[in-house]
Parts: C-alpha cells; sequence; structure tokens
C-alpha cells in the first residue's frame, strides 16, 4: 500500500482565529494537530467555529474548563448525542452515554457489574492466554502491521471473549463497531453513509437478539455480557426493548474496541520515540501499569466528547446558546502545562499519572476503564517477557477521523529473547 | 488529633494517626493503606475513592458533586462517602471507615 500524501498543517501561528478549522480530522491523520490546541489554549480556550461539515460548535481545550463543563450535566448535557453528529430520528440507540441523571445513573448502575473488577479478575486468565497466542505467532526478525496482527486481532478475540461471540465470526464485531464511528460527516468524506450504518446496526441487533435467545435458560453459566445481562433482575428482559438493549451492546462493543486498540499501537510508537523510557520499564517491570495510563494519556484514543448546552448561559465570558454544540477537547487538557506537568513528555512514571482525561471525568467517566488497563497491561507483560526488541519499521498511517486518534498500519519489527 | 481506621473489605484494620489538612484519601495514601485508587488525585471526578463511613463525628453532608458521583456506585449505601472530601480538621472526633472490595 502507498502511503498517504502527508498534507502539509495549516500555519496555525499565523492565521486569524476565525479561520482555523478544528472539524478538519486530517489534523489528526497526519499528525499536526498540537499547534492548533496550544493555540487555542493560549488564545481563545473557549472558542466558536461558525461552519463545518456538522454545523457550528464550540471547542473547550483547558484541562480546567474541560472539568468544570463535565461536572455541570445540567447546563450541559450528553443528550441528544455525544458525537458532533445528530442522531437518526429513524434509528436512536438508547445508550446511557448519552443520557443525563437520573436515567443515566440508573442504565449505568444496571450493567457497570459486566466489567467490574471481579468479573476481570475472571477473565484476566483467558485474556492472557489470546494476548500469548496472538504474540507467539507474531513473525521474528521481518517487519509486519502490528495494527493488523497484533491490536486489531487482540481487540477482537478480546471482545469475542467478553461476549463469548460465535469465534469464526468474530470479525463481525470490529466491523459493526468500525462502521459505527465511520460516518462521512467526521471522515473528510471518506467514512459510510447513513443509509449503510444502519443496515449494520440492524444486522447486529439481529445477531445479538439471536444469541440472546440461545442462551436464556440454558443452564450455562453467568460468564459473558450477554448472560451477565441475563443473570441480573435489573437486566433480566433487556432484549423486550431492541433500543434498549442494542445500545447498551453497541456501547460496550464501540467503547471497548478502537479505544483500545489504538492504545496498544500507540505504546509501541511511545517506546520508540522514548527510548529511555523503555529502558526503565524493562528495568523495572512493576512500572507497567503506570506505564499503561501514561500511554492512554498520550494517545488520548478519543480526542474529544460532546455536550449540548440546556440554556444560554455564560462560560468563561463567552455566551453560549441554547442548543449549540460544545467539544470538550480531552487531547488538548491531556497536553495542557497548566495542569500536567512537562506535558509533551511520554514519562511513564510521572506524578499523578492517572490523572489524565482520556477516560473523561464526572459521571461519564469511561465505565469500562479498569478492563482497558488490564488488557494493556497484559500486552505489556507478555510483550516485555518476549521480545528483545520491539522496533518500528517504518512510517506508522493514521485515522482519519475527527472522533477517533489512531492508526490504520504501524510497521513493526520483533526479536525474540 | 484524629485517629482514622481503615478496615479493609477482608476485615483487616489499619489505624493511623490523621493529619489536620488532609483528606482521608491522602491519609490512606500517606501511610500506603490500600483499597483506595483516586485517579482524579482529589477532585470528586474519578469515584474511585469511595468510603463507607462506620464511626464519625458530625461531618459536612456530601456537596452535589459528590453526590452525584456516589450516585453511580451499584454498591452506594446510606454512609457510602468519597474519601477525597471528608478533611480532617481540628478537633475532629476519631473516624472509622471501611473500603469496598474494588474500586471502579
Ligand atoms: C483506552 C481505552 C478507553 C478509552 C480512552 C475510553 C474513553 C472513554 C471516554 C472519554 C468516555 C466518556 C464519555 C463521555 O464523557 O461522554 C467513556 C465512556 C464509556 N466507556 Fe470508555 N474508553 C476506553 C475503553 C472502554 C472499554 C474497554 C469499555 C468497555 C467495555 C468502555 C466502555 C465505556 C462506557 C460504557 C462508557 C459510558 C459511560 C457513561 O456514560 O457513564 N470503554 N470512555
Ligand atoms: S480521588 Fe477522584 S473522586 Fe476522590
Amino acid at each position: 500500500m502507498d502511503a498517504p500524501a502527508v498534507k502539509a498543517a495549516p500555519d496555525y501561528s499565523a492565521l486569524p482565529l476565525s479561520e482555523l478549522d478544528i472539524s478538519d480530522p486530517r489534523m489528526f491523520q497526519f499528525d499536526y494537530w498540537h499547534g492548533l490546541f496550544a493555540r487555542l489554549r493560549e488564545e481563545s480556550p473557549v472558542h466558536f467555529q461558525s461552519d463545518s461539515p456538522a454545523g457550528p460548535f464550540w471547542s473547550v481545550s483547558r484541562y480546567e474548563d474541560i472539568v468544570a463543563i463535565e461536572c455541570d450535566t445540567e447546563t450541559f448535557s450528553s443528550e441528544p448525542a455525544i458525537s458532533i453528529i445528530d442522531p437518526e430520528p429513524d434509528m436512536i440507540l438508547k445508550m446511557f452515554i448519552a443520557m443525563d441523571p437520573p436515567q443515566h445513573d440508573d442504565q449505568r448502575r444496571a450493567v457497570h457489574h459486566v466489567v467490574a473488577p471481579r468479573n476481570l479478575k475472571e477473565f484476566e486468565a483467558l485474556i492472557r492466554r489470546r494476548t500469548v497466542e496472538v504474540l507467539d505467532a507474531l513473525p521474528e526478525n521481518e517487519p509486519f502491521d502490528w495494527v493488523t496482527l497484533v491490536s486489531r486481532d487482540l481487540t477482537t478475540k478480546m471482545l469475542a471473549t467478553l461476549f463469548d461471540y460465535p469465534w469464526d465470526e468474530r470479525n463481525n464485531l470490529t466491523e459493526w463497531s468500525d462502521m459505527f464511528t465511520n460516518d462521512e460527516r467526521i471522515t473528510a468524506g471518506e467514512g459510510l453513509k447513513r443509509e449503510v450504518i444502519i443496515e449494520h446496526i440492524t444486522a447486529c441487533l439481529q445477531r445479538f437478539t439471536e444469541l440472546w435467545h440461545e442462551r436464556k435458560g440454558d443452564g450455562g453459566e453467568a460468564f459473558d455480557l450477554i448472560r451477565m445481562l441475563q443473570a441480573d433482575p435489573n437486566t433480566a428482559n433487556m432484549v423486550d426493548d431492541p433500543l434498549t438493549y442494542m445500545g447498551n451492546i453497541m456501547l460496550l462493543i464501540v467503547g471497548g474496541n478502537d479505544t483500545t486498540r489504538n492504545s496498544m499501537s500507540g505504546g509501541v510508537v511511545f517506546l520508540n520515540q522514548f527510548p529511555q523510557e523503555m529502558e526503565k520499564v524493562r528495568a523495572n517491570p512493576d512500572l507497567i501499569p503506570s506505564m499503561v495510563s501514561e500511554i492512554i494519556r498520550y494517545q488520548t484514543p478519543l480526542p474529544h466528547m460532546r455536550r449540548t448546552a440546556t440554556r444560554d448561559t455564560e462560560f468563561r465570558g463567552q455566551r453560549i446558546r441554547q442548543n449549540d454544540k460544545v467539544l470538550l477537547w480531552y487531547v488538548s487538557g491531556n497536553y495542557d502545562a497548566a495542569a500536567i506537568e512537562r506535558p509533551n513528555d511520554f514519562w511513564i512514571d510521572r506524578p499523578n499519572v492517572r490523572g489524565h482525561l482520556s477516560f473523561g471525568a464526572g459521571i461519564h467517566r469511561c465505565m469500562g476503564n479498569r478492563l482497558a488497563e488490564m488488557q494493556l497491561r497484559i500486552l505489556w507483560e507478555e510483550a516485555l517477557r518476549r521480545f528483545k526488541t520491539i522496533e518500528l519499521a517504518g512510517e506508522a498511517e493514521r485515522t482519519c477521523n475527527l472522533f477517533i486518534r489512531g492508526f490504520t498500519r504501524l510497521p513493526v519489527r520483533v526479536t525474540r529473547f | 488529633m484524629t485517629v482514622v481506621t481503615f478496615v479493609q473489605h477482608d476485615g483487616s484494620e489499619r489505624m493511623v494517626d490523621g493529619d489536620v489538612g488532609l483528606s482521608l484519601m491522602e491519609t490512606a495514601l500517606k501511610h500506603d493503606v490500600p483499597g483506595i485508587d483516586a485517579d482524579c488525585g482529589g477532585g470528586a471526578i474519578c469515584g474511585t475513592c469511595h468510603c463507607f463511613v462506620e464511626v464519625s463525628g458530625d461531618l459536612p453532608a456530601p456537596d452535589s458533586q459528590e453526590t452525584a458521583m456516589l450516585g453511580l456506585r451499584p454498591d452506594r449505601a446510606e454512609n457510602s462517602r468519597l474519601a477525597c472530601q471528608i478533611v480532617l480538621a481540628e478537633g475532629m472526633a476519631d473516624i472509622k471507615v471501611r473500603l469496598p472490595e474494588f474500586q471502579m
């Protein structure tokens, strides 16, 4: 595959503020977003852009301001959507990520146990076995694509494991997740039309409804996410409300897919860019959990989430109007020197390493964060144990999507001990 | 001085001397008492310092942010609090808190 032509970064320091485009996903594809957000944090921390493929919107770029808005859920609502695109009126999945209290709290409490640490312990051995299989099958001393052979394969297998999804159909899960976030309006026109997305969601609902009925009352142990929902009185009849069932399934598939996948790729890049950190973790593998948190900050796999103003309000001197879209740029807050010491350094044992915004903050803070951290911890425990070297073997290619920071290709070469 | 007792999920107890001005969360971290993760470092925005207050004098009631975070916990009880929001003050009565099996 030919590498895409690198689009030159706009000269962010020279453009008038009103000409800055914060909706162009190529800033992530070609990795030139740092200058844009540095300028916003400095000069226009609560910034209005009047036109974009998904309409006008505000951008909030400072750590402290992002937290303040997250905590004011009455003024800044998660309804009707947490991406810049409004939901389709003919297919509104009920996801608690896009609900406000008290409904949000009730639904989240009802499914939280499926990713609670007690269950994670049960999953850990299984996930470790899959990880070991994937790593042991990698070619030695010749370049391969880490995204395909490790990050994608592993997250697909982990999703299939969590849902106990039919093994030979497991690629469906990744496809459904990918298409869900691949709308043409946030991918510089390269993504899918909404009709196609709705077709996929319908197919997904059909398959998961079949699985629900196959499993219901078959006496199997409540070891997978579907059976866990069935076993809990609060969610035992969820299938009767397809938009809620599908909403929760989609949320667990999408939430846990490209976020974890892209963190798995990002870690390789950062450890190559900062070889002294690689030495540190080799010398002291007890640093792996802390390194995992730092990888998740440095990658910030979800660069922003959206809120919607429920009323006219003033925030940091700006007049935000009812129904305005407000994007909280975690990727900017995570590199805000006012909150994060030496933010541009990948620093695996930094103080307060867990204090990043990659999981959001407040009541919507990522429900799967312990699961994501566990998957990454296992990957690095097993990778550092087997591989003497893990080196980049070519140029990385990045995802062209405003909602996702990630990798589509990452050539890597490993050698074993 | 306020004596703080942390009770682990398995029932084991640790008693430590509290410092005025430190929160219960900071007190636990200072003395390496396990069971509190405190991801956000005390901002009441992560909920990973959940504890159950078993014995205490009068404590200031939780504010709206703390209440919002406690509202998410499947294991919430009447005496649930965020350990980062209880700050030891001069002359405060001794306090005993139980920690949940897991933070999440
Ligand atoms: C590194 C990996 C991950 C990152 C960076 C991440 C990021 C996020 C962020 C930023 C939010 C907040 C949404 C908001 O405030 O509007 C969130 C929420 C959520 N995440 Fe994750 N996530 C990750 C992994 C996972 C995994 C593995 C799961 C799944 C099982 C998951 C499930 C969820 C759910 C269910 C929510 C909604 C929580 C709520 O609205 O209360 N995430 N995640
Ligand atoms: S430390 Fe985050 S809520 Fe208490």
